[in-house]
């Protein structure tokens, strides 16, 4: 092919041209050097003006929104200053959803991942078909979460629901047909489905983090004579530290966050009793037309999860991401 | 290699831009949907409905090609969504200020919004055939005096019930009186069948008996007044609430209500169709409902309306319903009105045989053949009031709170005053 090798060569002598044969001028290298910052800055353009249309901007706005009363139709001409968020700290409806936010935060770190974190090591034992465990108990996590919500909503019908025949075969007959139905029961049910859509995502991660330690350093803790017990507190458990933090972290923003899941197994109901801050936000903004009040929730949302993410990453996830906004500068 | 290429970054760099500017050039441009002529003549105007289930997703788009292909000149361009979807959508168009040409409206409270913004044409004056709808249609877009948009259904709400289990009961005639009705529903408990059928889940169902003992109780003109005083403290209010809870007492519903939806697996509509219940409460949608999602009843069901309450101020023949209709934005192409009329008077009788939509035209109810239909058809002719839906007929925070509060009086958490209360303090902050 010499047309191929022609061209080639002759892009080569024409990229080796410039090339000097001598070290640079300090000022020529600065020149070049902002140079190349232009042209770093004009590849950001893009997605820098996608971030600030559909994410910065969003926010002010709603921020704005949030001191107006206003229904979504016509002039924004009705300021309150912060009424809406007097009113939302006065509304049992909202200071419940708060409740309930720190009710699944608390279940998902104190249940769901001893769980999965369970399940993880189990998995990461030498067991026959362990790859279709991990298949089996990650595929939930594949699945929407509207599927999901229908697929629960059939398994705890009243009556005819799987859930009822198998409590009843269990003897326990006082449970069936409550589920969903009941406001004392629909959060602990709500939680069920959770750990059983998200578990194995956090199973997932713990066995990426397993897979990381050394297993010299797990046989050498046993030449020193530590049993199983010992070795998972004292040496597996300190080394998946970076694992968990950040699996609580992802638990935590996703329960403030929830809203599909619950959006079409409940509603929020009955009488609020499963509804979450986005559910609210949703019953305002686009059931009752009150979009400076709903705008006002959203802040209030964003704010928890805001500080929460600062917080957290300053100060417990600090070791593990180095060279983060918040590290305060220290490494 | 005469001329000197671009170099590979300023190649980049140039394509780059172009990508920018055409994206930019996107994002900026301004929709044209129509409604000035365009340079060959040619009127176009939008069209939003929520005809995206049989009948209308198939008969809606015939009627407007029928009508196109006799309007050369006219091209309709039609979005056809979902129910809820639309509503989303709406109001996000709403805020911006641009409505389609033609949209889909259910008239009341969410139509007097977008009158007051001034984004909806007054139709008053042109629409010079509305003497050939029923008065009851029409109801539902007269605001003030004047009509802002063309009912193509309307409905009611009253008992469906299940003959067979009402026999069964011992019940020989459906209940005249509310009295009568709790007496039922007595006897319905003791021969072991679930009374009524309920989805607490979704709210709207429950308002319904609140909003017809109000009727019974106060009065129409009371629940008029209301909206205007934003005061529904009134004693015949309270009453209404009072009598729901002597119903929610007798504990009616089927078991686990609450979580129950309407038109989903094992909600109030299968547990009617499937003979789970011996009544429901619910719009003229009602059969063709049990029968999606339960079973059809066939001659076992039965429709009555809302008895009356011993000392009330309403009538038997007061209805509470609501239909659908299309409004126009204002400044719309004059000849979207002639579409409606096209759809309205000249296909009314093929809207009425395709079973999915009740008569507006006067007179038209003669061509209806299915039972149930029928009945709905002849108390809507016969009947002396209309009260549109609360959650329709008043700014949606108020509905919502309509609903809301009446879940919660099912659900024991709230007394009868309290509904009044929180009522009147949506509408006095709506």
């Amino acid at each position: 092919m010499p047309s191929s090798v022609s061209t080639e060569t002759e892009e080569r002598t024409e990229d080796a041209a410039p090339v000097p044969v001598h070290p640079p001028a300090p000022a020529r290298s600065l020149l070049r050097r902002w140079g190349s910052w232009a042209s770093v800055a004009w590849f950001l353009v893009p997605a820098l003006v996608l971030f600030l249309v559909f994410v910065l901007a969003p926010i002010v706005v709603a921020v704005y929104t949030g001191f107006f009363k206003w229904g979504g139709i016509g002039p924004m001409d009705d300021f309150v200053g912060f009424a809406n968020y007097t009113r939302l700290f006065d509304d049992q409806v909202f200071l419940g959803d708060l409740g309930r936010g720190l009710y699944l935060i608390v279940l998902s770190i104190t249940v769901q991942l001893p769980f999965a974190l369970f399940t993880a090591v189990l998995l990461n034992q030498r067991l026959r078909g362990r790859a279709v465990y991990r298949m089996l108990f990650f595929a939930p996590y594949i699945l929407s979460e509207v599927v999901t919500a229908v697929l629960f909503t059939m398994i705890f019908l009243p009556g005819d629901g799987m859930a009822d025949h198998l409590v009843g075969l269990l003897g326990l007959e006082g449970l069936q047909g409550r589920w969903f139905a009941d406001p004392s029961t629909v959060m602990p049910t709500l939680f069920v489905v959770m750990i059983w859509k998200y578990f194995g995502f956090h199973m997932m991660l713990f066995l990426a983090g397993l897979q990381g330690i050394p297993g010299e350093i797990l046989e050498a803790a046993s030449i020193d004579g530590a049993g199983a017990w010992q070795r998972f507190r004292h040496v597996t458990l300190p080394l998946l530290g970076p694992t968990i933090r950040i699996s609580v972290f992802l638990s935590v923003i996703g329960s403030i966050q929830l809203f599909d899941l619950v959006w079409v197994m409940t509603a929020g109901g009955p009488n609020h009793s499963s509804e979450t801050m986005a559910i609210s936000m949703f019953q305002f903004g686009f059931k009752r037309y009150q979009v400076g009040y709903a705008s006002a929730i959203s802040v209030v949302l964003f704010m928890i999860s805001l500080v929460f993410s600062l917080f957290y990453q300053r100060y417990v996830l600090r070791r593990d991401l180095s060279g983060a906004v918040t590290a305060g500068g220290g490494r | 290699m005469a001329s000197i290429p671009p170099s590979r970054r300023r190649f980049l760099a140039l394509s780059g831009l172009t990508a920018l500017s055409v994206s930019m050039a996107a994002a900026c441009g301004v929709d044209d949907s129509g409604g000035k002529p365009g340079a060959d003549g040619k009127v176009t105007f939008a069209w939003w409905n929520i005809a995206t289930t049989e009948p209308g997703k198939s008969l809606f788009p015939e009627i407007s090609s029928a009508f196109m292909s006799d309007h050369p000149n006219i091209a309709i361009k039609t979005t056809s969504l979902e129910n809820e979807a639309f509503k989303s959508k709406l109001t996000a168009t709403t805020s911006s200020g641009k409505l389609p040409d033609v949209f889909q409206t259910w008239g009341g409270g969410v139509l007097q919004q977008q009158v007051d913004a001034g984004l909806v044409e007054d139709l008053t004056d042109v629409f010079d055939w509305s003497s050939d709808l029923t008065p009851v249609s029409l109801q539902a877009y007269q605001l003030g005096g004047r009509t802002y948009g063309v009912p193509y259904d309307i409905g009611m709400v009253g008992f469906w019930y299940n003959k067979k289990l009402f026999a069964k009961a011992g019940i020989t005639t459906p209940p005249a009186t509310w009295a009568e009705l709790l007496d039922d529903v007595r006897k319905l408990k003791a021969a072991g069948v679930t009374p009524i059928a309920l989805a607490g889940k979704e709210k709207w169902p429950g308002h319904y008996y609140w909003a017809y003992l109000a009727m019974r109780v106060a009065g129409l003109p009371a629940l008029q007044e209301a909206a205007t005083t934003k005061d529904f403290t009134g004693a015949g209010f309270v009453q209404a609430g009072v009598h729901l809870k002597e119903l929610v007492d007798l504990q009616p519903f089927q078991a686990a209500f609450l979580g129950a939806g309407y038109a989903t697996p094992g909600g109030q509509a299968a547990t009617m169709g499937n003979g789970k219940a011996a009544m429901e409460l619910m719009g003229q949608w009602g059969p063709s409902v049990q029968k999606d999602a339960g079973a059809d009843l066939g001659a076992d069901l039965g429709f009555f309306p809302f008895p009356t309450v011993d000392g009330g101020a309403g009538r038997a023949t007061e209805v509470f319903g609501g239909g659908g209709g299309f409004a126009l934005r204002k400044g719309a192409p004059k000849e979207a009105l002639d579409f409606l009329k096209f759809l309205v008077l000249e296909n009314e009788s093929k809207l009425l045989a395709s079973n999915g939509y009740l008569p507006v035209v006067k007179g038209a109810e003669s061509q209806l053949t299915d039972a149930n239909r029928k009945v709905v058809a002849d108390s809507l002719v016969k009947a002396t009031g209309f009260q549109l839906f609360l959650d329709q007929a008043y700014p949606p925070a108020v509905g919502q709170e309509v609903n809301d509060s009446v879940a919660d009086l099912i659900a024991g958490k709230k007394t009868p005053e309290q509904v009044t209360e929180s009522i009147t303090e949506a509408a006095k902050g709506a």
